[in-house]
């Protein structure tokens, strides 16, 4: 029952972000960068400014649909990028063993030593601010999670012996990895991945506070509570409301995520900390 | 002469809403003192399960629907919990299938064994370990007094099961439970293993309720055995003639898959047939249940 | 066990030097210079002469192969550089706010134990309880908040709202202003060593050898007290160690938040002033410290388990 339970909270919640996201233009009542009206600025939630208005007058509710549009997007394209390193040197080096192994296992090990916070940290900095520069550097951090996961799914199928059987059927390597290997580990990977959406948007929120994510006024909800802390006392809807979407969203990753570990668990076991 | 362990109408089962959902269905048999009874069956039939009742280790949401278990004339299921505690380990003893989980891998082997001394008989640790390496040298441990300070993952699959029935018999039980004690090990593992049990239950005058799903190993054990299907006991009886004439159609079909010896000299070259062929139509097979009176003469184990 | 130990201290150090090459190179291609932000004011570019003669004194006009050789063989002396900004050794920077940080991470983790562990165990021996339930609600839940969130939202009710504490700053070092932002820094552990401790307990209560000392007649408190804590607590103890030594890498945001002095806000303003010298010696000492704290728990592990030693 508790199993259920994850899946279907996890799910709606889910749900109801990317819902956000994607009618934002039929939901929102204002444009959230160019209706910005500093004689309405600073104004608490009413019937017109659902959940008030910020420091340049825009409305907040509006910005939050449409925030919902980036954080998703941070969230599933980190994530697709994450997956397809991880799975790629995870799988591989389970396969091949010898150097190759080696060599990925010490690249995990020394992502793994670097905090992934400051990893991004580092390639913003390099790169610049900005969605882009976000994406990639989101992208390049949690790879090494998945790909310990990958890697030991991979090195107990491999145990199982169909392995050799398609390898003396004449598949070749990349066929046998693509058609027989992939499918079976998706699950802890698609685990990973869900759990990571919700890191992701996390580190978004992070780094823009930091001052090197999106950069003003696009209407990420990182940023959002980056500007509200000058006004936490005079308008304090203007951080109450985009810290409760960042975790209302993240809430549905994990949820979702822990959802599915469990229904994957009896098969396979995923341990991440 | 009074049986030690009397089992009557046992009903376990789930409660689940307003509902019962019985896995065990009025199962009845006895334990003479000192004899050796063997519960077969197929997984799933029931036969762990009733040994967990009986030891009162049923864990939730497993739970007695009905029936009454008499132990040296009590009902265990009547009994308060801490009695049940004092009796357990100490009056009857249970010995499990997997001797590689089974010890606390953080605790050397003479250490658990001499938790039995102190809980049940009140003894000072240090006299308990000392008594433990008597215990270790009676179940034919070499060189106890070094064994005594190992921990299980050094000790192989045979020796940790002889410590497990080191620490069933310290404290002479009446009753020792044995669950699949040698499923888990080697076959030439498994012949010591069960040898040791015979004797040593021999010797004390043990009562053995043995449990396995493998013929050949009740065969070499038991004086008599309950075979049992989908929580019932469908037959019992002494184990040569149980063997040599079974009466319920399981137990004829439980048998007839086993192969044997010279069949193909005598009745030329045949299937091995499986219980399904044999068995017409598995729902109507508890109905009948062959219990065959016991004996003064106690059988011998085939 | 000697062995064992330096055998797991030197692996640690191929990484440590791929860490430090990996650092360097990232930060070689860091696009505007140092001189830049310091010189330009915003409206005017800065003199190039002046420029110029900045890098040079800096050391940024040598070609990158020769600073790669300066940098490597000043780590091998132990030696971090020098700041751009401040022109002082960078371990001596470091050395200044490391004590900071530190505070705050014992602090967190205080907090994060004291809560969690208890919570933890108790959850997992009434599995399905409300207070299971609970504590895996609130621990999901933890693992959901963005950090400066609750962190501002627990400065607006406690320092602003209620006054009770300072808003931020180290202050005159006392208790009071560390409060807030341990607090804040603690949730994370907190929820995932909830989490963890509750799954540890579960494991070994289902354990074949917690069946068998009940069945042994042991009482469910003995069967606790002698079976379960000990193998149950190996496994805390090592995630408390986990934990601990990602703490300060953690810890970037909420100094900042804070205004905490320690050596995750010395991070962020090097970045942004690219001070590059600092940038790269906190971040090799943060990843040293998360190593050495890695190490260290093996070790502790090894001594607790006996299995471990065998190999």
């Amino acid at each position: 029952m508790k199993l259920g339970f994850n899946l279907i909270l996890g799910g709606a919640l889910t749900a109801l972000v990317i819902l956000a996201g994607l009618l934002a233009p039929w939901l929102a009542h204002f444009d959230p960068v160019l209706d910005a009206d500093l004689m309405s600025a600073e104004l608490p939630p009413d019937s017109t400014f659902w959940f008030g208005t910020d420091a340049q007058g825009r409305d907040v509710y509006s910005r939050i649909l449409y925030g919902a549009q980036i954080s998703l997007t941070v969230g599933i394209v980190s994530q697709i990028i994450n997956t397809i390193i991880g799975v790629a040197l995870g799988m591989s080096a389970a396969y091949w063993g010898g150097w190759w192994d080696d060599l990925v296992n010490g690249l995990t090990n020394v992502m793994l030593a670097i905090p992934s916070l400051i990893f991004a940290l580092a390639v913003m900095a390099v790169l610049g601010p900005g969605l882009v520069s976000l994406l990639i550097a989101l992208g390049l951090t949690n790879w090494s999670w998945t790909c310990r996961i990958a890697r030991s799914s991979t090195l107990s199928l491999k145990s199982l012996g169909y392995v050799q059987a398609a390898q003396t059927l004449g598949y070749s390597d990349p066929r046998i990895m693509f058609t027989q290997i992939l499918p079976n580990i998706m699950g802890p990977v698609l685990v990973m991945a869900t759990l990571g959406m919700g890191s992701a948007v996390l580190s978004e929120a992070a780094l823009s506070f930091l001052g090197l994510g999106i950069q003003p006024p696009f209407p990420s909800w990182g940023s959002m509570l980056t500007d509200a802390r000058q006004m936490i006392q005079i308008a304090p809807w203007t951080a109450i409301f985009p810290g409760m979407a960042i975790f209302f969203a993240v809430l549905g990753f994990n949820l979702l995520g822990d959802g599915l570990r469990d229904m994957l668990d009896p098969h396979m076991r995923t341990r991440k900390l | 002469m009074k049986p030690l362990l009397d089992v009557r109408n046992l009903e376990l089962g789930l409660r689940h809403g307003g509902q019962a959902h019985r896995i065990l269905k009025g199962v009845s048999f006895q334990i003479m003192p000192g004899e050796t009874y063997g519960l077969v069956g197929e997984s799933g039939s029931g036969k762990s399960v009733t040994s967990l009742a009986i030891i009162g280790l049923l864990k939730k949401p497993l739970q007695t629907l009905g029936g009454e278990i008499f132990f040296e004339g009590r009902n265990l299921l009547a009994l308060p919990r801490r009695e049940m505690r004092s009796l357990r380990g100490n009056r009857i003893a249970m010995v499990f299938q997997e001797p590689m989980s089974a010890l606390n891998p953080l605790q050397t082997v003479g250490r658990q064994i001499a938790e039995m001394y102190v809980q049940h008989q009140g003894r000072s640790w240090a006299q308990a370990e000392k008594m433990a390496v008597e215990a270790l040298a009676s179940v034919r441990v070499p060189t106890p007094e070094r064994r005594v300070r190992d921990y299980p993952h050094q000790m192989s699959g045979g020796l940790r099961q002889r410590v497990m029935i080191a620490m069933a018999l310290a404290c002479d039980p009446a009753l020792l439970i044995a669950d699949e004690p040698t499923t888990a090990l080697d076959v030439t593992v498994q012949a010591e293993v069960l040898k040791l049990i015979r004797e040593l239950c021999a010797e004390r005058g043990t009562a053995v309720l043995f449990i396995s799903h493998d013929l050949g190993v009740i065969a070499t054990m038991c004086q008599r055995v309950g075979v049992m299907y989908a929580g019932c006991l469908v037959e019992e009886n002494a184990t040569r003639d149980l063997f040599v004439s079974p009466q319920h159609e399981y137990t004829r079909g439980l048998l007839g898959a086993l192969p044997k010896l010279g069949s193909r000299r005598l009745h030329g070259r045949q299937r091995l047939v499986d219980i399904d062929s044999f068995i017409a139509d598995r729902s109507r097979l508890t109905e009948t249940r062959f219990i065959a009176p016991r004996n003064s003469v106690s059988g011998e184990a085939g | 066990m000697l062995r064992f130990t330096i055998r797991r201290v030197l692996q640690i150090i191929p990484t440590i030097v791929v860490v430090a090459l990996l650092i360097f190179v990232i930060f070689s291609v860091v696009p505007g210079s140092f001189a830049t932000s310091l010189l330009s004011d915003g409206k005017t570019t800065p003199d190039p002469q002046l420029m110029a003669r900045l890098n040079e004194q800096l050391g940024l006009d040598k070609p990158v192969h020769q600073r790669f050789i300066t940098y490597v063989g000043d780590l091998a002396q132990l030696d971090l550089g020098t700041s751009f900004r401040t022109r002082r050794p960078v371990l001596e920077l470091i050395n200044e706010r490391i004590w900071a940080s530190l505070q705050l991470a014992v602090a967190a983790m205080i907090f994060a134990v004291v809560v969690a562990v208890p919570l933890g165990f108790l959850a997992a021996l009434r599995p399905g309880s409300i207070l299971d339930t609970v504590t895996m609600v609130g621990a999901v839940s933890g693992l959901s908040l963005p950090q400066f969130w609750l962190g501002l939202l627990l400065m607006y009710v406690f320092a602003l709202q209620l006054n009770w504490l300072p808003s931020f700053g180290y202050g005159d070092g006392s208790l009071r202003n560390l409060i807030l932002p341990a607090i804040t820094l603690g949730v994370t552990p907190l929820a995932l060593l909830a989490r963890t401790t509750r799954a540890g307990v579960l494991d070994v209560l289902n354990g074949d050898f917690v069946r068998t000392a009940h069945a042994k007649g042991l009482s469910e408190a003995q069967v606790v007290r002698r079976h379960v804590a000990r193998n149950a607590l190996v496994l805390i103890i090592t995630t408390v160690g986990l934990l601990f030594g990602s703490l300060i890498g953690q810890a970037v945001v909420i100094e900042k938040l804070f205004a905490w002095p320690g050596i995750g806000s010395l991070l962020v303003d090097s970045v942004a002033m690219r001070d590059i010298p600092v940038v790269q010696g906190t971040i090799l000492v943060i990843v040293v410290w998360f190593l050495v704290i890695n190490t260290a728990v093996d070790i502790v592990y090894a001594l607790v388990d006996p299995r471990i030693k065998q190999e």
